[in-house]
C-alpha cells in the first residue's frame, strides 16, 4: 500500500512538472503572436489617428523598445506572477478585466459541459444497446449532425425557436449567477444548449464505441447468463469500462467549450472572456488578447491534467 | 575502353540487391503473400470505396457544390453584389427565389458565389496547414529523438490552445481579412496535420525494407520521397478531407464575427453575420446558409470516414 502511495505521488509529481514546462512554451507562444504583427506592433496599436507621441507612447507600453528575450522575460515574469499589462483602451488592468470576464465564461462551460454528458450519456447507452436498430441509427445520425451544424448557426435557430416564436426565453442578456440564480439560469439555457450540442454528439459517438466494444466481450456475456438484469449488466458493468475513453473525450472537449464560447456569447450578448478577446481583436489590443489567450490555455491545460489523474484514480489498469 | 557499368559485380551483392528491389517493390505495390486479395491498392481502395453508399453520396455532394461554385457566375439570376435598397428583406418570391437581404442583395446569388468563396477559403486554410505541417511532421517522426521531443514539444502546446481562440487571437495580430483568417485557421491546423504525419512516420521508419533501402545507401531524402511519403499518403489524404470540412466551419465562424470576408464579398459565414441584427423581420435570412454550411461540412466530414475505411488496415486506426 506504501509503495502504491509513493509511485502515486510520483506520477503526480511527473504530470504536474511536464504541465509546467506545456505552460511556459504556451506563455512563449502567447507572448510571440506580437511577431505576427505586420509592420511596427506600436503603429497598429495606437490606431490610424495616432500621432507620433502617441506611438511612442504605445511603443513605451508594450516595452517594444527591448530586446526580445527581455521583454519576453518581464512578460513571464509579469504573467506568473498575475500582472499581465494593462489595456490599450482605457488602461484597466487586463488581470482585473479578466477576472471580471472570466467567472462568467466558466459558468456558461460548465452548464454547457453538464447539459453535454446528461444528453450524450444516456443516448450513447441506448444506440450501445440497440445496436444497428432504428434507434440506433436515429441517434448515430444526430450525433453526425451535431458535429457538423455550425455552433453559432444552432444559436440562431434557438434564438428564432424559442425567443422570437415562443417568447418564452431572452435572446440575449445575462445576470449574475449570485445575484439572482434563477435569472441566471433563464438567461445561460439557450447559450448552453448551443454550447453542448457539438461536445455532446463527440461524446455521444465516443461512448457509443467504447459501449459496443465492450458489450462484445466474455465477462459481459457471463453477466448477462447468470442472469442479471440487462439494465444492471449495461449501467454497472458495461459503463464503468466503457467510461474510461469517453473521459478523455470530455477532458478534450475542456478546449472547445472555452473556444467556442468565444462565438456563443457574441449571439447572446453574455459579457464573458470571449466577447472580450472579440473586443480586443476587433480594437487590436494587443495586451487583452495575450492575456486571454493565456488565461483560457492555462484553464484547458488545468482540466487535462484533471482529467488526466482521474483516469488514473479510477482505472488501475492505465500506468 | 572498359564501360563502368559493365563491371562484374560481386555476385551475392547482386542477388541481395535484386531481393531488396524486389521486397521494395512488392510492398510498394500492395501485393500481399499468403492472402487471397492480390489486388493492387487502388483497385481495392476503389473497391471498398465504390461500396460505401453514404461515402459516395457525399462524394457526389461535394463534386456538385464544387460545379456549384466554379459555374456560380452563371449559375446566378443576379449580380450577388447589386444592391436595391426598393427591395430590402423580402421574403422568398418568384423573383428572388430566396428572397433579399439587407442591401437588396439576391440570396439565392449570394449563397452561390459564397460556395466559392467558402470551398476557396477552406482549401487555403487546409493547404497552409499542410505547408507547416507536412515537413515538420516528416522532421520529428524521421529524426526522431531530441528533434522529435522539441517539435512535439512546440506542437503539444500549439495544441492545448482552444482552436478558434488562437485563430481569432492570431487575426487580431495579423489584422481582419479572409486571406489572414485562413493564414490563421492553418496555423491552427498544422499541429494536427503534424501529429497524423508523425505517426505515420515513425510506424514505417522501422520497417525492415526502409532499413534496406537505407543500407543499400539510398539518401535520406530519396527515402522520405520514394517509401516514406508513400505510407503517410493514407492516413494524410483522411486528415486532411477531415480538416478540410472543418477549416469551412471555423471560416464560417470568423466570417461571422467579421474577421474573415469583408464586404461586399458572400462567404456563407459572412451571409449570417450579416443577417443576424434581422433575425426578427427577415429570420428565413439564416435558414440557407446554415444549412449549406451544415451540409457540406457532414458531406466532408462522412467522405472522410469513408475514405479511412476504404483505405489500408494502417489507417483504419488512427
Amino acid at each position: 500500500m506504501r509503495s502504491i502511495t509513493k509511485w502515486w505521488k510520483l506520477i503526480v509529481l511527473k504530470r504536474l512538472g511536464s504541465s509546467l514546462a506545456l505552460l511556459t512554451m504556451v506563455s512563449a507562444i502567447t507572448f510571440c503572436m506580437i511577431l505576427l504583427v505586420p509592420g511596427d506592433p506600436a503603429v497598429t496599436a495606437a490606431g490610424p489617428e495616432a500621432t507620433n507621441e502617441q506611438i511612442e507612447e504605445t511603443r513605451e507600453r508594450l516595452g517594444l523598445n527591448d530586446n526580445m528575450l527581455v521583454q519576453f522575460g518581464r512578460w513571464f515574469a509579469g504573467a506568473v506572477s498575475g500582472e499581465l499589462g494593462s489595456s490599450l483602451q482605457g488602461g484597466t488592468p487586463v488581470s482585473q478585466l479578466i477576472g471580471e470576464r472570466f467567472p462568467v465564461t466558466l459558468g456558461l462551460a460548465v452548464a454547457a459541459l453538464v447539459i453535454a454528458v446528461a444528453v450524450a450519456v444516456p443516448a450513447a447507452i441506448i444506440a450501445a444497446a440497440n445496436k444497428g436498430k432504428l434507434v440506433d441509427r436515429l441517434i448515430t445520425l444526430v450525433a453526425s449532425a451535431g458535429v457538423a451544424v455550425p455552433t453559432f448557426w444552432l444559436g440562431l435557430m434557438l434564438v428564432v425557436g424559442f425567443s422570437l416564436y415562443a417568447r418564452l426565453l431572452p435572446s440575449s442578456g445575462y445576470a449574475p449567477f449570485w445575484e439572482d440564480p434563477l435569472e441566471w439560469a433563464r438567461f445561460i439555457i439557450m447559450p448552453a444548449l448551443t454550447l453542448a450540442a457539438a461536445p455532446a454528439a463527440e461524446i455521444a459517438r465516443q461512448l457509443r464505441g467504447s459501449m459496443i466494444g465492450v458489450l462484445e466481450q466474455d465477462y459481459i456475456r457471463t453477466a448477462t447468463a447468470k442472469g442479471l438484469l440487462p439494465r444492471a449488466v449495461l449501467l454497472k458493468h458495461a459503463l464503468k469500462n466503457a467510461g474510461v475513453p469517453a473521459m478523455t473525450v470530455i477532458g478534450l472537449q475542456a478546449a472547445f467549450l472555452l473556444g467556442g464560447s468565444v462565438i456563443v456569447e457574441q449571439i447572446f450578448g453574455i459579457p464573458g472572456l470571449g466577447a472580450l478577446s472579440i473586443t480586443a481583436v476587433l480594437q487590436r489590443d494587443i495586451p487583452v488578447i495575450q492575456g486571454a489567450v493565456l488565461v483560457t490555455a492555462i484553464s484547458v491545460l488545468v482540466v487535462n491534467l484533471l482529467v488526466d489523474l482521474s483516469y488514473r484514480i479510477f482505472n488501475p489498469k492505465v500506468r | 575502353m572498359i564501360e563502368t557499368s559493365e563491371r562484374t559485380p560481386d555476385p551475392t551483392a547482386d542477388v541481395w540487391v535484386e531481393a531488396t528491389r524486389r521486397a521494395i517493390q512488392e510492398r510498394e505495390s500492395g501485393y500481399r503473400r499468403n492472402t487471397k486479395e492480390r489486388t493492387k491498392p487502388w483497385a481495392r481502395f476503389k473497391k471498398r470505396f465504390l461500396k460505401q453508399r453514404a461515402g459516395m453520396v457525399a462524394v457526389v455532394f461535394l463534386l456538385l457544390v464544387v460545379l456549384t461554385a466554379v459555374f456560380a457566375p452563371w449559375l446566378a439570376p443576379l449580380d450577388p453584389n447589386k444592391q436595391n435598397l426598393g427591395q430590402i428583406l423580402q421574403y422568398p418570391s418568384a423573383e428572388h427565389l430566396l428572397g433579399t437581404d439587407d442591401l437588396g442583395r439576391d440570396v439565392l446569388s449570394r449563397l452561390l458565389y459564397g460556395a466559392q468563396v467558402s470551398l476557396v477559403a477552406a482549401v487555403q486554410a487546409t493547404g497552409i496547414g499542410v505547408l507547416l505541417g507536412l515537413p515538420f511532421g516528416l522532421i520529428a517522426g524521421y529524426a526522431g529523438g531530441r528533434t522529435d521531443r522539441a517539435i512535439m514539444f512546440v506542437n503539444d502546446a500549439l495544441m492545448s490552445m482552444p482552436g478558434l481562440l488562437l485563430a481569432i487571437a492570431i487575426v487580431g495580430m495579423l489584422g481582419p481579412g479572409l486571406t489572414n483568417a485562413m493564414v490563421a485557421i492553418g496555423i491552427v491546423f498544422a499541429p494536427h496535420i503534424l501529429r497524423i504525419v508523425r505517426g505515420s512516420v515513425m510506424e514505417v521508419k522501422e520497417e525492415t525494407y526502409i532499413e534496406a533501402s537505407r543500407s543499400l545507401g539510398t539518401p535520406t531524402s530519396r527515402i522520405i520521397v520514394d517509401h516514406v511519403l508513400r505510407n503517410v499518403r493514407s492516413p494524410f489524404i483522411v486528415g486532411v478531407s477531415l480538416m478540410t470540412g472543418r477549416a469551412m466551419l471555423n471560416e464560417a465562424s470568423l466570417s461571422f464575427l467579421g474577421m474573415g470576408a469583408q464586404y461586399p464579398d458572400a462567404s456563407w459565414g459572412a451571409m449570417l453575420g450579416r443577417a443576424f441584427p434581422y433575425v426578427d423581420r427577415a429570420p428565413f435570412l439564416i435558414i440557407y446558409p446554415g444549412i449549406a454550411i451544415a451540409l457540406v461540412v457532414l458531406a466532408f466530414n462522412i467522405a472522410g470516414d469513408a475514405l479511412r475505411d476504404s483505405l489500408g488496415r494502417e489507417t483504419r486506426k488512427s
